[in-house]
């Protein structure tokens, strides 16, 4: 038994093998309170798909050697832009969403590229500098969306008529039209299948690119420095590729994420979006030096099925106050917590 | 007889993992006597400093054999601190001073004096306040001792390099109870002038009593202050003399001498052929510790040559700056064209290739697989093991096919030792990871070849292949091969030519059947001066 549990944690690394099993607890729970398990399933589905190409997004950044990218924030306040746009312009359905996804594509390339050369600058404190830059920009941008002139009645402040409104509603925008795209019922309970899909085709993607020539010089970078630049590879560049990479991603990702939730949440709502993204790529086994894709895929699957899972059986055994919100926290910030504390640790 | 000595040392002997690096040392110090410890890098100087002075590095690594007999005492330090107590003092090579503290408080760093004030007397010693006055007072005392004025109230921060080393030295004879003083290279960052001070400081302490142990491998230095001289070659103690028995070319000879195996036996034919493959013009590299001040040298195409002299000569610098892994300046041409500095992509594009000789550091991706670490470079600079992407050029995809079947030559021409082409290079053995460093050199097809340390940290057997390896792309593939090395019994048994340095400048270039005498005193920067006279 003992060498099982040993087996398994070296394979798999503590986060992943507890949390595997707090999320079979769970499970088994749900079941006894009789919850609805089909659905409980289809809504930690509907997350996975919501979330996974922001999770994604830490991939290029950790494997460029600028570390977790906890300054992804600017490529979702970049997104979000992007969909006011999108809105602005009086498009609906799936043309929204792409038009959306393309307006922002050359915003977060652009502010990949300046937040790049500031990491170049910081070697070493990436991550406690794109932290406090993620903070200092989404404060920023709180006085940006009341002063940008955006004229559509359904995202302005009804009152009064200038700025834009701190949540603003997308149905009849483009609302769940991923979720709905394919969609098809499984135990009574709609698929995602569109989002899915998405998501699945964003990871093939990232899997080619690092095949390529740039994907493998990414890698090298990241990997060892010194090696790379000795080997001819430009490391400032690789570096700035990798989090112009990143903050695309993570614009795509929050305009997925907004169809499928239904909403933008301007102003202070991108704050902690990084760290949950975070914080399910370390679950997946990733580090702060090392992500790949099945990565990715596991650690969305069990960080998202665990929170929409937690939430209603948690709730059921203790009504009084949101503990459901507090064990997020804490699984949230202890897995971030554990995976810093193992950054060039033993060697 | 045997009180009249400080210290003795008695059939040290001291093994790493079954590699004897001490064999069987004596050594004794007197009092008032100067005792010159001579050798090369890897003669076991410092591992016979670390025995005496009980480094944890070796009662980690199983301890020694023999005594140590200090003062008529067998003694075993177990730590730097027993030592200390015992009244050992060590002055080292880098400075181990704090530089924002002055002068003062670093001399009686952690041995303040101190008095009793309030709060002290209530809430205990550790709370007394320093007394100022008397610290400052010892201070000077020790600082004149060594014939030095200056202000003991100035911060060691923008002090002269040579300073800083008598403040070293002021902190070991303040120590009330210091009996032996071990200077480990003192003069290595000093001018000469700073260095002449130092040693007639030396020969002041010496005077009033104290025994010095000097490490160094400047043999003129040795010739001034020494009482005895003892040499090292290693881990054998080769020989012991007086001062007047000593000459320098005696000590060169006895520094370098040993047994060297040529490999290579023949007489090369193409080493008349002229045609030069490189020249360097004033070559200067700004690589700490290793800097190059300025080298002219022209290598031969097809040959083999050496570049040789002692750490912190600058030997290192030379392939690191030409690769443009430090800054570099200078003129390099090759076949006539002159080489972009500073630019990895140029040189590697210019067909050259580089061993490194920090293996783990810059040689290779650790963690990733071998196949990727053979190709990888090729890949990026010569766009080779690439295909495109459902028939798309542009789209550089890498050819796994093409990257096995070249790996697996690779791994069958050098015969590197691996459970397959996919296992992370981290596993590997010294050896094997050199071979791939070299498997990846010899992928870019290179005409010049730079290998540093090939065989630094790898087993003896190993060591034997990867030159063997070196010789056969030489012989059949004709590749011109920079090799440097701080063996120089390597660089003998293989290299056409020796190019010596020293102190980032060309010492002179030998032929490896040259005498050890010769190699020893372009060692220690004494040749260029001897053609002269």
């Amino acid at each position: 038994m003992r060498d099982f549990w040993k087996k398994i944690t070296d394979k798999y690394g503590y986060p992943k093998v507890f949390m595997t099993m707090f999320l079979i607890i769970l499970c088994i729970l749900a079941v006894i309170q009789k919850q609805n398990l089909p659905g409980l399933l289809k809504d930690s589905l509907v997350r996975v798909g919501m979330n996974g190409i922001l999770v994604l997004a830490m991939v290029p950044s950790v494997n460029s050697g600028t570390g977790l990218n906890f300054g992804l924030s600017l490529g979702i306040l970049c997104g979000m832009l992007a969909g006011c746009i999108s809105i602005e312009l009086k498009l609906t359905g799936i043309t929204a969403i792409f038009t959306a996804i393309l307006i922002s594509i050359p915003f977060s390339a652009v502010v990949g590229y300046l937040y790049g050369i500031l990491l170049n600058r910081v070697k070493g404190d990436e991550m406690t500098v794109g932290t406090y830059m993620g903070f200092s920009i989404v404060s920023l941008m709180c006085i940006g969306w009341l002063l940008l002139p955006f004229q559509s009645p359904d995202m302005i402040w009804a009152i009064g008529g200038k700025g834009l409104r701190t949540t603003i509603a997308l149905a009849g925008k483009f609302a769940k039209v991923m979720d709905n795209f394919l969609s098809f019922n499984i135990l009574g309970e709609p698929i995602p299948t569109g989002t899915l899909l998405l998501f699945g085709v964003a990871c093939v993607i990232m899997a080619i690119f690092f095949k390529t020539k740039t994907g493998v010089a990414m890698m090298a970078s990241g990997d060892n420095p010194k090696f790379a630049a000795a080997n001819g590879i430009n490391v400032n560049k690789q570096r700035i590729i990798g989090t112009m990479l990143s903050m695309i991603l993570g614009g795509i990702g929050i305009i997925i994420y907004a169809q499928s939730f239904g909403f933008f949440q301007l102003y202070t709502g991108p704050l902690m979006m990084p760290f949950m993204a975070i914080s399910a790529i370390l679950i997946g086994g990733a580090t702060a030096k090392n992500a790949n894709i099945s990565n990715v895929i596991s650690g969305t699957i069990l960080f998202f099925a665990l929170l929409a899972i937690s939430l209603p059986v948690i709730n059921k055994m203790m009504p009084e106050g949101n503990l459901s919100e507090v064990v997020r926290i804490i699984i949230t910030y202890g897995v971030i917590l554990y995976a810093l504390t193992k950054v060039g640790g033993d060697n | 007889m045997d009180d009249k000595y400080v210290l003795q040392l008695k059939n040290i002997s001291k093994e790493y993992f079954g590699n004897k690096v001490l064999k069987e040392v004596n050594l004794n110090v007197k009092a008032g006597e100067i005792h010159a410890l001579v050798g090369e890098n890897g003669a076991g100087k410092s591992t016979l400093m670390n025995i005496i002075f009980g480094m944890p590095v070796i009662h980690n690594t199983g301890g020694y054999t023999g005594d140590i007999i200090f003062e008529g005492q067998k003694v075993d330090t177990k730590s730097p601190k027993d030592a200390l107590n015992l009244g050992i003092g060590m002055v080292h090579q880098e400075f181990m001073l704090l530089p924002g503290f002055t002068i003062t408080e670093n001399i009686k760093l952690n041995r303040e004096i101190t008095k009793h004030n309030v709060i002290s007397r209530i809430l205990g010693y550790r709370l007394k306040s320093l007394n100022v006055e008397a610290m400052r007072r010892d201070s000077q005392k020790a600082l004149q001792k060594l014939g030095m004025n200056v202000d003991d109230w100035l911060p060691i921060a923008g002090l002269p390099v040579g300073y800083m080393q008598f403040v070293e030295i002021a902190r070991e004879i303040d120590k009330k109870n210091i009996k032996l003083l071990v200077f480990d290279e003192p003069t290595a960052v000093l001018a000469e002038s700073e260095a002449e001070k130092l040693l007639d400081a030396m020969k002041k302490l010496a005077s009033s009593g104290i025994a010095i142990l000097f490490i160094t491998h400047r043999l003129d230095e040795v010739l001034a202050v020494a009482d005895n001289i003892t040499i090292m070659r290693d881990g054998e103690q080769v020989s012991q003399m007086k001062r007047e028995d000593a000459t320098l070319a005696k000590l060169a000879q006895l520094m370098v001498g040993r047994k060297i195996e040529r490999i290579v036996h023949e007489v090369r034919e193409s080493n008349k052929n002229d045609e030069i493959a490189m020249t360097m013009k004033n070559l200067t590299v700004d690589m700490p510790g290793e800097a190059v001040k300025g080298i002219d040298l022209e290598i031969k195409k097809g040959e083999i040559l050496g570049i040789g002299g002692l750490a912190g000569q600058g030997k290192i610098g030379i392939a690191n700056g030409i690769m443009g892994l430090y800054k570099a300046a200078g003129e390099v041409y090759l076949d006539n064209n002159k080489l972009e500095l500073n630019n990895p992509r140029k040189a590697i594009k210019s067909k050259l290739a580089f061993v490194s000789e920090d293996r783990r550091g810059v040689g290779l991706l650790l963690d990733t697989s071998i196949e990727m670490n053979i190709v990888i470079t090729s890949m990026q600079i010569q766009n080779r093991f690439l295909k495109g992407l459902l028939g798309i050029k542009s789209f550089n995809l890498k050819d796994d096919k093409a990257i096995r079947n070249w790996s697996l030559k690779m791994i069958k021409d050098l015969d590197i030792r691996c459970t397959g082409p996919t296992q992370i290079t981290r596993r590997l053995s010294g050896g094997n990871q050199q071979k791939v460093c070299i498997a990846r050199a010899l992928t870019l097809e290179p005409e010049v070849l730079f290998v540093s340390e090939p065989t630094r940290g790898i087993d003896i057997g190993a060591k034997k292949l990867v030159l063997d390896l070196l010789v056969k792309l030489n012989r059949e593939l004709g590749m011109t091969i920079i090799m440097t090395s701080s063996e120089l019994g390597e660089l003998r048994s293989i290299c056409d030519r020796i190019a010596i340095i020293y102190n980032g400048k060309l010492e002179g270039i030998l032929e490896p059947t040259d005498s050890d005498v010769d190699f020893g005193l372009a060692m220690a920067g004494k040749y260029s001066s001897k053609e002269v006279v």
